[in-house]
């Protein structure tokens, strides 16, 4: 297969080509729009956004879900808010704001049209989230409230409590049940995608399993959306919800669709630490309360006093000292890495000494506790019942953990992937985000893509291809990757080995985060190169997974994400060692400034890389796509 | 440091199918770190289970952080155990001593059908919320957010009704396995919004009954408050009462039909 990096980027300036986009983008009258087909796979914010949409255009909807309602996706579990610029605060913002603080939050390594677009549609999104009911803060006149977040000088971010991920995507959920009432989507939940069928060089559908009672099943489509997630999980310790995994992106990557910039992952910076080796999972502290919070080490690593008596002088207040116009507001990249830094030094906090204090007395000083309750109660208790500590009277422990990741299928102006008819939105794409990804910025992309992009860009592919025949299930290449997926799960079960997927998905994840994590240095990922085949190995031949492939059976289930997560691993170190430069969330320490800042390298590096799949992860073909920025000059990413 | 709790004894319900019969099982946990969470405990029951070529208990769980809902075990006789407003994936083993026994079981409803062991099917909450649970606003033409103002007091509370997280521990704590904490929920978070007006008693009707047609009736013991882990209060049960009683009187399809 020869693949094409076509952008697809329209004509015109930066402002009008979204514009130039919709009025030349072809149609699919009212009535002809039931004539199609569309699969949408995931039903988090991007993917219950746009099936509603697409369905409430008239088209036929059939969206799937691992979970067992689409309610659970793991946007409910964004806490902070959704930027918009809507400049309600007088302060200064615009949409060109918008877009250049995301394209400076992920070091100049975004698609520029892309962005823009994103910031286009950001006050749209408000509008219509309101509309549906979203219950967003509100100051006492009955305004909306907004609050400032990390990488921007103004305040854009509506929240709702410290929940608004679980408020948007009960919005869109809502408007999705809705079709689903109308009866205009067909909801298949506990189904998990198992794999992507083309035939002819389009996107013909995908196969699935039931995760009850593991049936195998085919369905066709004239377009299939991927709207299925990160793969931050590859960590194994991540804020991610257990089940998210790279599965569905992965089997697309398989047959064909490029995957791009693996290596730019977000690792957030106010995690509550790890406290034990049980841990399955890390939690994440909304970013908002960077706000009020000040981060601070002591100055002496061997300090042993609580932090209420550590006096001032011997506090080393480290974004404030080293970033002092954004202070405790600096982008997670750069508060993560200063953060680290501070640990590796011994000046850790905590019985582990694995953190950094996250201190709100001065905030409760200057505020009152019950303003700070007001903000924040709700993720204080929430720290309380995880750390057993009231951070109240003491201030929080935080370190970094991985978060999200930015990259993803790649894709084009259109959100659609190398392969006709299948698209790809959300955090499972790559486009708006760069090397680094802006806080509550997430939101607004998969409500982006899925409310106000893919409902356009969709239309452009079907329009010619109305009254034309499509593959039907019983086309052979359906019964072909059937076939293949009942084998690859019986697999499993058959190998009968002694270790368990999770004892696999820890090991990955250790290689990972010591080698591709917060830094990367050409030894240790070639090193991380060398032993995670081996590991695979073992995984291929040791492993165990009791019951069967025909019922309920969760280790399968995981066996299979482990599996995927394995290649992608390998893909994700390629990936860093083949850029040779540090940006946003990848930071390899041969690339840093004198003070230890993230030295970019546009001259060879201002491109996406898209890798292609040869059979073999450490073998993929690196493709790229230049990066041309018309509207704005690459900078040196300050904030100090 | 941690701590370590020592020979817990779990009971823990096994079911293989929907309609197979089910048991109790004993596991001892020799040893646990007061630190792991409720589910943590459990992922080292399973490992231990696997390491003896025995089948994992099945659980549902997901985010672990308190949001998804996903999560959803009877601990010891209490929808998500004893800590107040905290679910299953939140609830830490600091919370248990040495030597207790746990018993864990699923939701016990008959709107819940068990699929397998601690596993059950909550889908009959998502029919309530397709039958009006939304407000019907198709995406494009909204007006401007900031166009009608709302009383910071009615989006708090409207927002206070939101935060439902649609796990079914109201239901699975009510003796009649009703869904009305769940159901009001919804109804007020949307009837309290100045959106929510349109549809307000087309929606109350519709969801009372879809309610009906799978839960138990509500008598006011108000056990679902008490296990709801958003602590969502059993006022807004009155709010759809007294929506579902204005509808029917006002018969509000009569009079658009005329």
């Amino acid at each position: 297969m020869t693949i094409t990096l076509n952008s697809k980027i329209p004509a015109g300036s930066i402002n009008d080509k979204w514009n130039n986009y919709k009025e030349d983008a072809k149609l699919v009258a009212p009535g002809n729009k039931r004539k199609f087909k569309v699969i949408v796979v995931g039903s988090g914010l991007a993917g219950a956004s746009a099936a509603a949409t697409m369905a409430e255009l008239g088209y036929q909807v059939d969206v799937f879900t691992f979970h067992d309602s689409p309610r659970r996706a793991h946007s409910i579990a964004a806490q902070g808010g959704i930027n918009a610029a809507k400049n309600y605060q007088g302060d200064g913002d615009s949409v060109h704001r918008l877009f250049y603080d995301t394209i400076k939050g992920g070091d100049f390594r975004a698609r520029e049209a892309n962005v823009h677009r994103l910031a286009e549609v950001s006050v749209n999104i408000i509008d219509q989230m309101v509309a549906q009911g979203v219950p967003f803060a509100r100051e006492y006149g009955g305004m909306l409230d907004n609050r400032s977040f990390g990488g921007a000088q103004v305040s854009r971010t509506f929240y709702a409590r410290g929940q608004t991920g679980q408020q948007l995507l009960l919005g869109a959920y809502q408007q999705l049940a809705r079709q689903i009432g109308l009866g205009n989507v067909r909801m298949f939940n506990r189904t998990e995608l198992v794999d992507v069928v083309t035939i002819e060089g389009r996107c013909a559908g995908i196969v699935t399993r039931d995760l009850v009672n593991g049936e195998v099943v085919s369905h066709s489509a004239h377009a299939v959306v991927m709207a299925t997630g990160g793969y931050g999980n590859v960590f194994f310790l991540s804020t991610n919800a257990m089940a998210c995994n790279v599965t569905a992106a992965w089997r697309a990557h398989r047959k064909g669709a490029t995957f791009a910039n693996p290596c730019y992952t977000q690792i957030h910076p106010t995690c509550i630490p790890q406290s034990d080796p049980t841990q399955s999972k890390l939690t994440l502290m909304s970013e908002s309360l960077r706000n009020d919070g000040r981060v601070w080490v002591p100055q002496n690593p061997d300090e042993t006093r609580p932090a209420s008596q550590v006096p001032e002088a011997e506090r080393d207040y480290i974004l404030e000292r080293l970033y002092p116009s954004y202070g405790n507001l600096a982008p997670r990249d750069i508060s993560s890495r200063a953060a680290k830094r501070s640990v590796d030094s011994g000046r850790g906090v905590g019985p582990l000494k694995n953190g950094v204090y996250l201190d709100f007395s001065d905030a409760i000083n200057r505020l009152g506790k019950d303003v700070v309750e007001e903000r924040y109660g709700n993720l204080f208790e929430m720290y309380e019942r995880i750390a057993g500590e009231n951070p109240y009277d003491m201030p929080m422990r935080i370190y970094p953990a991985s978060h999200y990741t930015m990259g993803g299928l790649w894709v084009d102006y259109e959100l659609m992937t190398n392969i006709p008819g299948l698209y790809a939105a959300g955090e499972a794409n790559f486009s708006d985000h760069g090397a680094n990804r802006l806080g509550a910025s997430a939101l607004m992309q998969g409500l982006a893509d899925g409310y106000f992009v893919l409902p356009y860009t969709i239309g452009n592919y079907l329009a010619p291809m109305l009254n034309k025949p499509i593959p039907g299930t019983d086309h052979p290449a359906f019964k072909e990757a059937e076939l293949a997926a009942q084998a690859r799960y019986q697999g499993y079960v058959d190998i009968k080995g002694t270790r368990s997927p999770d004892y696999f998905h820890r090991e990955v994840g250790r290689i990972i985060w010591d080698y591709c994590g917060m830094e990367r240095t050409q030894q240790g990922l070639e090193k991380a190169l060398s032993e995670l085949p081996a590991l695979y190995e073992e995984f291929q031949k040791d492993l165990r997974v009791t019951g069967d492939a025909e019922s309920m059976n969760q280790t399968l289930e995981k066996a299979g994400r482990v599996d995927d997560f394995f290649q992608l691993g390998m893909l994700m170190c390629r990936d860093a060692l083949e850029r040779e430069e540090s940006c946003g969330g990848h930071f390899r320490a041969e690339y840093q400034t004198e003070e230890g800042e993230a030295l970019r390298d546009d001259e060879k590096f201002a491109h996406v890389a898209a890798w292609e799949w040869t059979g073999d992860s450490t073998k993929s073909i690196r493709h790229k796509e230049e990066l041309n920025f018309e509207a704005i000059h690459l900078a040196t990413r300050s904030y100090k | 440091m941690s701590n370590h709790l020592k020979n817990l004894k779990l009971k823990i319900w096994r079911q293989s199918g929907p309609t197979e019969k089910g048991h109790f099982e004993e596991y001892v946990m020799p040893e646990i770190s007061d630190e792991a969470s409720f589910l943590e405990m459990l992922d080292v029951l399973n490992e231990g289970l696997i390491g003896e070529n025995k089948l994992p208990v099945v659980f549902d769980h997901d985010c672990r952080e308190g949001i998804c809902g996903t999560c959803s075990l009877m601990i010891n006789g209490q929808a998500h155990g004893p800590e107040r407003s905290t679910a299953t994936c939140q609830l830490h083993m600091r919370k248990f001593k040495s030597g207790d026994e746990i018993v864990i079981e699923p939701w016990r409803a008959a709107a819940f059908p068990i699929i397998k062991d601690l596993m059950v099917d909550r889908s009959a909450f998502d029919r309530i919320i397709e039958s009006g649970g939304f407000i019907s606003a198709n995406t494009g033409g909204a007006p401007d957010a900031n166009l009608i103002p709302i009383p910071k007091s009615v989006a708090d509370a409207a927002m206070d009704s939101a935060e439902c997280i649609g796990c079914g521990a109201c239901v699975a704590a009510c003796p009649n396995g009703a869904a009305n904490l769940f159901t009001a929920a919804k109804i007020s978070h949307l009837n309290l919004l100045p959106q929510g007006q349109a549809e307000r008693y087309k929606r109350t009707e519709a969801m009372v009954e879809t309610m009906d047609e799978y839960f138990g009736s509500c008598t006011n013991h108000g056990e679902c408050e008490a296990a709801c882990p958003k602590e969502i209060s059993i006022d807004v049960i009155a709010l759809m009462n007294k929506d579902y009683r204005k509808s029917k009187l006002k018969n509000r399809k009569e009079i658009s039909r005329s």
